[in-house]
């Protein structure tokens, strides 16, 4: 099998290969294990965008609530945001090579491109937190307006976010680690990937509505 | 070191929160040590506290619910009594406990009794009724299970140690805000929210799985019982609905804890947002009660009439048409808002819309009970019951839907009466009727008849002298949450919804005494078939109770109805189909990943609220390890070999074909 056909999951089933057919727990029985792993986390993923979407419309109600600070136009540096948004760009497309690597059983794809998502991540992870402090430092912090409070809010949701992700990322390489590419771990590999690149998503949007939406105003 | 927890945390000076909890506290270490005296601590941690079969979760959060409608209702009767006494005099309940009685018995009653009793139902029949072994994750079940637990735990610690919120069931701002609110009560209510809604959050995404993922072989969508599409609906409104209050809480908690400006009154905070978005879950949230109480209904009336559910289709759009309209009526719970005459006008229509599908449903359950034979048992007499309080419900609703009138009745007695008469005729009824007619489905043997019926009466006219009266009172111009009045043209009313709740008192004294003698008289009771109504979908067709795999050999299903087309096939042909091949069987091995990860969240909760943040930081720690050993175990499954198979079914086969024998000698 090439790493193509592994990448567009068609070995769906490989964890049931031998393996005596039984009339087992009903989830293996009808439908593989991986489809409904993978169904369950993209309707969490569903109700994750949703929370986002709550502090997305909190922030557009209280975007022009400055009370007298400083508004988004001041304070937004876009070039280092398009620094942060192609680093996480990059870590999706990388996140990608490692769940080909992944399928593949290739150590090297699989622990590299984890290694370079990582380090993608935790750049924007920094490049963020930098961007806070000196807004921090500048008397620009969360508790200066209702805009700051629904912008820390909205976009340190989704830091943190990245961060429960670099923790998962570890945990996840550890156990890979430990326990090789068993059918369970791939499973959560699958439902890793998929968290990550909805991570993207939001991005998208939080760059898209904060950033260039607030910079043009 | 320890925050701001002091032993000034304890009310000392409160006789009434300190007797009560120390009642409980009596209470819960007098079942402890039962439990341990009787040696059963092993088979309960071994069996029920760690086990991940959906039958025994659902069975625990009905457990939950019907231990905190004890509660809720203790604060609801506390509630009724005051109100009949502080007229003109401050009654026995100072302003600042009241006020936490009528907070606490809201949150408890919606968060800890309503939801855990659906959850705990859904969770335990819908795998039977699509004739599968299991939710789609078993362990995540019991995470959530354990998480609900948690939430209803720390409100309860809450009446000890420090206060509850005083804000009503919903904590408006800036009234719950640091500066007007200073106390741990808002902080209790937060994180008890925080923390069940998440195990909430966990149910949903596992039973959306289960119904569209999950169906025995033949189980078409259009052929499932209306109990699993009603479950659908529900928890595709949880998905949908529990991000939005956890962001809002959040929103809350950050301004509290860290001076953010959502909602206060300084730096540009809007508090009608909070009002919009509690609301944007909370509308959604009464749906997500009572749809699955209507599933229950559609089961229960088709299987006491004797006949299929008339209009299944039509069932199946209303119950897919509220789940989407309802969330698009949020603004009537505050017309007042001003937000203009023509938004008021849309959410007006909106929610008179909504009653349409409602109505449909009624009209289905009507026609179901036409030209059948219709057994009036106690799971029959709730749903009728339920038919005719819950239509006054959605009446006075509809009426409250009309904004000029809301204007005149809203935050009166009114809206409280019509909010519990569809809560209680509605959710509390349809929660009623499902635990007599699934109990010897679970524990296999019946309820008590004649106490179930005893029972359902006290509730149904308790529940008519308690709360007609709130009507007159609200017509009357009396508002909710009053600790004291001087309108003598009150006091009366108020004295008769006073013994409305002492009659529901007895009714739920029934209840209990109905659970007490039908365990004690359990071997006349007992359901020998797992057939005890003669019902319809293939529940029905496993053993009472059914074994840990449900059923020995998945159920090849050709229509809808499914059990009642095989009880029919084998009444033609007067014997039980072919006994089936039988293989191993393989199962989720129980786990202790749910309630390890609660008692952390349980820590972390108390922590946060008392500001105790070493403490937060340890059990953070903890719940990330528990996962990572769960993550890390080799065997999740074991096998039941096709022997134990054969004998468990062998058993029930050979009850009904007795069962059967006797039919037949009767006809």
């Amino acid at each position: 099998m090439t790493a193509f056909e592994a990448a567009a999951g068609r070995n769906d089933d490989r964890e049931t290969l031998g393996r005596q057919p039984r009339l087992g727990h009903a989830a293996s029985d009808l439908i593989s294990k991986r489809i409904i792993t993978g169904y369950g986390f993209w309707i969490f993923l569903l109700s994750d965008i949703i929370m986002f979407s709550a502090f997305f419309a909190a922030y557009a109600v209280l975007v022009g609530s400055t009370a007298g600070g400083p508004s988004g136009r001041e304070l937004f540096n876009l070039p280092n945001v398009a620094l942060e948004t192609a680093l996480l760009l990059l870590s999706s497309f990388t996140v990608g090579l490692a769940s080909i690597g992944v399928q593949a059983r290739s150590g090297p794809w699989f622990y590299g491109a984890m290694a370079a998502t990582f380090i993608l991540g935790a750049g924007f992870l920094s490049i963020e937190i930098r961007e806070f402090a000196s807004m921090a430092a500048r008397g620009a912090g969360p508790t200066r307006s209702a805009f700051l409070s629904a912008f820390f809010t909205l976009v340190g949701c989704h830091g943190l976010h990245i961060t429960a992700g670099l923790l998962w990322l570890l945990t996840m390489v550890a156990q890979v680690f430990a326990k090789g590419y068993r059918a369970d771990i791939l499973r959560r590999m699958l439902c890793f990937s998929l968290f990550w690149h909805a991570l993207d998503i939001i991005w998208v949007a939080i760059f898209t509505v904060v950033y260039l939406m607030g910079a043009a105003q | 070191m320890w925050g701001k927890l002091s032993w000034a945390a304890i009310p000392f000076d409160q006789p009434i929160p300190l007797i009560a909890s120390g009642a409980v506290g009596l209470v819960i270490i007098g079942v402890l040590a039962w439990v341990t005296l009787k040696g059963w601590l092993p088979y309960l941690w071994r069996e029920w506290i760690t086990s991940v079969d959906h039958k025994r979760i659902g069975i625990m959060y009905v457990l939950l619910a019907a231990v905190m409608l004890l509660r809720g209702f203790s604060d609801a009767i506390m509630m009724r009594s005051q109100q009949a006494l502080a007229f003109q005099s401050p009654g026995y309940l100072p302003p600042e406990h009241y006020d936490q009685i009528f907070s606490a018995h809201g949150t408890i009653m919606i968060f800890f009794v309503a939801m855990p009793f659906v959850i705990g139902l859904m969770n335990f029949v819908v795998p039977l009724q699509l004739g599968i072994r299991d939710v789609a994750f078993p362990t995540l079940n019991s995470v959530g299970f354990w998480l609900t637990a948690t939430g209803a735990l720390l409100v309860n610690v809450s009446l000890l140690v420090g206060e509850f919120a005083r804000t009503g069931w919903l904590p408006y701002p800036p009234l719950s805000e640091l500066i007007y609110s200073p106390g741990v009560g808002v902080d209790y209510y937060l994180w008890s929210l925080m923390i069940s809604g998440a195990g909430t959050l966990v149910a949903g995404i596992n039973l959306i799985t289960t119904v569209l993922k999950l169906h025995a072989p033949g189980m078409t969508y259009m052929r499932m019982p209306m109990f699993c599409w009603t479950t659908l609906a529900s928890n595709l409104m949880i998905v949908a609905a529990f991000p939005v209050l956890t962001a809002t809480l959040a929103m809350l908690l950050l301004d509290r804890y860290l001076g953010f400006h959502f909602f206060t009154n300084d730096g540009g905070g809007n508090q009608m947002m909070f009002v919009n978005l509690i609301w944007a879950w909370g509308h959604p949230e009464v749906y997500i009660l009572v749809l699955p109480a209507f599933g229950i209904f559609s089961e229960v009336v088709s299987t006491f009439s004797g006949k299929p559910l008339f209009g299944y289709r039509s069932m199946v759009a209303a119950t897919m048409v509220i789940c989407i309209l309802s969330f698009t009526v949020w603004l009537h719970h505050f017309f007042t808002m001003g937000a203009g005459a023509n938004v008021n006008a849309i959410f007006g229509i909106a929610s008179m819309i909504i009653a349409v599908p409602t109505g449909v449903k009624v009209f289905n359950w009507l026609f179901t009970m036409y030209g059948g034979r219709i057994v009036y048992s106690t799971p029959m007499l709730w749903s009728i019951g339920f038919i005719v309080t819950f239509v006054i419900g959605g009446m006075t609703g509809v009426l409250l839907a009309v904004p000029p009138a809301d204007f005149v009745l809203h935050e009166s007695l009114f809206q409280v009466a019509h909010f519990h008469n569809v809560i209680i005729g509605g959710v509390l009824f349809g929660a009623f009727a499902g635990y007599t007619y699934w109990f010897p489905k679970a524990f296999g043997f019946r309820l008590h008849e004649g106490l179930g019926k005893a029972a359902f009466w006290c509730w149904t006219v308790g529940f008519y002298v308690a709360f007609m009266p709130l009507y007159v009172l609200g017509l009357m111009g009396m508002t909710r949450r009053m600790q004291h009045y001087d309108v003598a043209a009150w006091h009366p009313w108020l004295l008769i919804a006073a013994g409305g709740a002492a009659i529901i008192l007895v009714g739920i004294g029934l209840q209990i005494a109905q659970l007490a003698v039908s365990i004690r008289r359990r071997d006349e009771l007992r359901d020998e078939t797992g057939d005890p109504w003669n019902g319809r979908s293939l529940e029905w067709a496993t053993p009472s109770p059914p074994p840990a795999f449900n059923f020995a050999v998945l159920p090849n299903i050709k229509s809808e109805d499914a059990y009642w087309s095989m009880k029919q096939r084998a009444l033609q042909q007067t014997r039980l189909g072919e006994e089936p091949p039988y293989a191993d069987i393989e199962l989720p091995r129980n786990s202790a990943t749910g309630f390890v990860c609660a008692f952390f969240a349980t820590i972390m909760g108390f922590a946060l609220i008392w500001h105790i943040w070493w403490m937060v930081g340890v059990a953070a720690l903890g719940a990330y390890a528990t996962f990572v050993v769960f993550a890390w175990r080799d065997v999740d499954e074991y096998i039941v070999p096709a022997e134990t198979v054969a004998s468990i079914d062998r058993a029930n086969r050979s009850a009904r074909s007795a069962a059967l024998a006797r039919r037949q000698v009767v006809s």
